[in-house]
């Protein structure tokens, strides 16, 4: 015992010294570290990233969920790609022209992109894709594509989509989760859904499927046929499935995962783990999606009908507190239906602040008098079943709403309860975040127009909220070529709706993710994680 | 020998009848909770519309009634097809197959080391009653007893792979490690030590109060005394006498405890992110994937089935004066 403890005293002094000895050396390694590291990218190494839930499948025309975006993001890719100011780059299309009437959209495809099994990419790809696949399959892009008049392949590497109207949300619509090409040699004359190869994702991105074994690991590997000389950097990624959020905290703070992302990381482990020493925190890539996380309310039942109702219930809710102490500093306050990282935002809105005299004053004036024991009037909230910070979301409002007389029932559900509850209007109020993917007219209006109320639909207009004006300005604002009309559209329509209050905004949601320091260029765009790692590399260990 | 094959014979011809109860049940209270798989895909879409949903509950068989649906699945279990999850694009038969290996390893070691430590500890205790070694394992047996399970797991993860950096902190085995043959079984034998330890030792403090006041109630019998009148020595009258007879409770409950060997694993499967069945289960349930929880149900149903069968075999080894029947 003595000699081991001998040995370990001895061991950690000359650890000491050498470290005395290299610390010069390594403050000028610092100094000199970041045009280094620009320059020197080393090749080769795997990545541990976290992937949870674990993904139903991998092929991403099929599902869009963010598990399946995170793995499926390398295997497969879009026309399109977005910088973090939503600017659009190449992705296998290498350029591309809108015509000045906004009518005609003109892709030039790579010249080389060939799918993992070896069939080269060609606008054959694209056309099934976009005019056969998805819409079939894919709501989003059912959406988006009902926009086009026709779509046509004058050689092997150009194709031209004809809308029917001007659609300037349309440049947003090529990102990979939102249209990811699909090898129509595959999929053609087939039934999608139950399709042989479903098993064996391919794709025409920098990593090709290797192993999935179901509850461990999903194993990608380096796609040598890549057409990017050099790329991808890394061998291969190991996308891990761990389940219990404290364990993917740990799994971080040891090493054994390199990147985290969403929700990995419950809010109150982010101060701990933004102070060690191996990892980088970043909230960037997430401006694609540029999720906003409101309290829904089912304006079909009292006193919730009641606009003066909802502005109270606003002013009954410290937002700042909810970030701060809630989300501990993730996000930004939010003023409307529109998320300031997206173009349109409308800063120019009324505001409701945290003012309880304020709101009994509306509720006063409604006539909502206080009882014996000073409830005013009675609600339902179903917090949103996605983990414990939306719990204690839930906890806060029923303590705040307490404090201006109006008292909170609390009802929980799994998510397939609460999906069901909230589709099918059986619902008081409830929390959701919801993505705006790069344009109002893709993320946002779905939210606030009447023709989107639709029994048993989630992620539509479950509010049952219906103003005429607003219907007209975002209708017009879809198809308005102009910027400047269409923002000035934009700008009404969000004024009527922060003055209506379909849905009480609180926060522009920032995600943290978790990187570890020898892991470069891991976010680079406007979906982050999600993209295709084509340019990640890793130092050696 | 005779009198064991009728026992079993009977018992086999009452299992059938059984199964076919429980998977009647189980179909009936599974379709008892709200939501479909469809919906929670569209939860989780994060974007949806009728007919995506409409498509997804075709896909799923949904769109039919539910008795046409539970003759389907009695045919199917009948010819011992358990069905194909849709949502994970296999049959349930190679799911189960794939999750089942690794919980019964987990279970299987946390269930030996729990009836072998808690057995130890409880004669030890038993022996020196009233002294020091009893005093301390009553009260750590009392510790293991009344602490959450999970929270075991994550201070074992914070101290043995996050401080000392000794043991991995989850997984089944090294991801990329590509091991063979004794490597791979070394490789897998590292993972197992934290959720061993920390299924074990619930059962193990259980298994170790009752063989404690087990023994203490059969060393005052009149057998033990004569033993101890003819001079034998302590340990054999412990072991030959005392033991043995005191052993039968704990086998009721290692009984009932290998019958959830399977699904009462589920929360350290989730600490420690072990791909087994009661994760399976667990998301089966979140997702109303209706097929392979009912897959899991059926195989974990017959497995508490066989192990009530072996526990009442066992029970006329140890006690020859109890039959089966």
């Amino acid at each position: 015992m003595s000699n081991r403890l001998a040995y370990l005293r001895r061991l950690t002094a000359s650890g000491a010294v050498a470290a005395a000895l290299l610390a010069p050396a390594a403050l000028v390694a610092t100094a000199a570290g970041p045009t280094l590291a620009q320059e020197q990218v080393q090749k080769g190494g795997t990545l541990n990233v976290i992937v949870q839930p674990e993904p139903p499948i991998l092929v991403l025309g099929l599902n869009q969920q963010g598990p399946t975006q995170t793995v499926a993001g390398k295997i497969y890719e879009g026309l399109l790609r977005y910088d973090h100011d939503l600017n659009p780059m190449p992705g296998l299309a290498e350029s591309w022209e809108v015509s000045p009437d906004g009518l005609t959209y003109t892709f030039k495809l790579r010249q080389n992109a060939k799918w993992h099994d070896g069939a080269p990419f060609t606008t054959k790809d694209v056309v099934f894709t976009t005019s056969k696949f998805l819409p079939e399959v894919h709501p989003r892009a059912r959406a988006n594509f009902s926009h086009v008049e026709s779509v046509e392949a004058p050689d092997d590497h150009t194709v031209t989509f004809k809308l029917k109207q001007p659609f300037p949300a349309f440049l947003k619509a090529f990102e990979v989760s939102s249209a990811p090409m699909m090898p129509a040699h595959i999929y053609e004359g087939s039934d999608y859904k139950q399709n042989p190869k479903n098993s064996t994702p391919i794709g025409t991105g920098p990593f090709k499927f290797e192993q999935w074994v179901k509850g461990s690991h999903i194993h990608l590997v380096r796609n040598g046929d890549y057409y990017l000389d050099g790329k991808p950097y890394l061998d291969g990624i190991y996308f891990r499935v761990i389940p219990d959020a404290a364990s993917r905290a740990l799994a971080l703070e040891s090493g054994q995962v390199d990147i985290s992302q969403y929700n990995d990381v419950e809010p109150f482990d982010v101060p701990r783990l933004k102070e060690l020493p191996h990892l980088t925190m970043t909230t960037k890539g997430y401006e694609f999606v540029a999720p906003l996380s409101w309290i829904e309310i089912n304006t079909r039942t009292a006193p919730l009908d009641d606009k003066r109702f909802r502005q109270a219930l606003a002013h009954g809710l410290n937002r700042e507190f909810i970030r701060d102490r809630i989300w501990f500093g993730l996000g930004r306050v939010a003023t409307g239906p529109v998320n300031s990282v997206t173009p349109f935002h409308e800063p120019d809105v009324p505001g409701y602040e945290y003012d309880t005299d304020k709101a009994e004053e509306l509720l006063d004036e409604m006539g909502l008098e206080p009882n014996g024991s000073g409830v005013r009037a009675e609600i339902t909230l179903t917090p949103m079943p996605y983990g414990e910070t939306w719990a204690r979301l839930g906890e806060y409002i029923k303590q705040s709403w307490g404090k201006i007389g109006v008292k909170v029932n609390l009802e929980s559900t799994d998510v397939a309860g609460w999906v069901q509850k909230v589709s099918n209007w059986d619902y008081q109020t409830t929390n959701n975040f919801v993505y705006q993917y790069g344009d109002p007219s893709l993320g946002v209006a779905r939210t606030y127009i009447s023709d989107n109320v639709r029994k048993g639909v989630m992620f539509s207009n479950t509010m049952g909220y219906s103003n005429p004006k607003v219907d007209e300005l975002f209708a017009k604002a879809a198809v308005e070529n102009d910027p400047k009309q269409r923002g000035a559209q934009l700008g009404e329509a969000q004024k009527i709706l922060v003055g209506d209050l379909p849905v009480i905004w609180l926060l522009e949601m920032e995600f943290p993710t978790f990187v570890n320091k020898r892991v470069h260029n891991a976010v680079t765009t406007a979906i982050g994680t999600s993209d295709n790692f084509a340019d990640t590399w890793v130092e050696k260990k | 020998m005779a009198a064991i094959a009728s026992f079993l014979g009977r018992r086999l011809i009452k299992s059938v009848f059984i199964l076919f109860a429980i998977v009647v049940i189980n179909f009936m209270l599974v379709r008892a909770a709200p939501g479909d798989p469809a919906m929670v895909m569209a939860g989780e879409a994060g974007a949806a519309d009728q007919q995506y949903v409409e498509q997804l509950r075709e896909q799923f068989g949904l769109d039919r009634p539910l008795y046409e649906q539970l003759g389907i699945y009695l045919a199917d279990v009948a010819t011992g097809d358990l069905g194909f999850s849709y949502r994970q694009q296999r049959p349930v038969w190679d799911l189960i197959a794939d999750r089942l290996p690794p919980t019964l390893i987990l279970t299987g070691c946390a269930f030996i080391l729990a009836l072998t430590a808690g057995i130890l500890l409880g004669t030890l205790a038993a022996m020196n009653v009233g002294r020091w070694s009893d005093t301390a394992i009553t009260v750590l047996a009392l510790l293991s007893y009344a602490t959450p399970i999970f929270w075991v797991g994550l201070m074992l993860i914070l101290l043995f792979s996050v401080q000392l950096g000794w043991l991995p902190a989850f997984g089944y085995e090294t991801v990329g490690g590509g091991y063979q043959g004794w490597d791979r079984v070394t490789d897998i034998a590292t993972h197992l030590i934290l959720p061993v330890v920390t299924l074990g030792l619930f059962y193990m403090a259980v298994y170790a109060r009752l063989t404690r006041a087990s023994i203490l109630e059969v060393s005052d019998m009149d057998f033990v005394k004569t033993a101890r009148a003819k001079g034998l020595t302590e340990t054999r009258i412990v072991f030959r006498h005392v033991l043995r007879n005191a052993i039968l409770p704990v086998i009721t409950f290692a009984g009932i405890q290998a019958g959830q060997l399977v699904g009462g694993s589920i929360l350290v499967e989730t600490v420690f992110a072990w791909p087994g069945i009661g994760r399976l289960a667990f998301d089966a349930v979140l997702q109303r994937d209706y097929q392979v929880l009912l897959g899991i149900f059926f195989v974990t149903s017959v497995m508490v089935i066989a192990f009530n069968i072996i526990t009442d075999l066992v029970y006329s080894l140890v006690d020859p004066r109890i039959e089966v029947a």
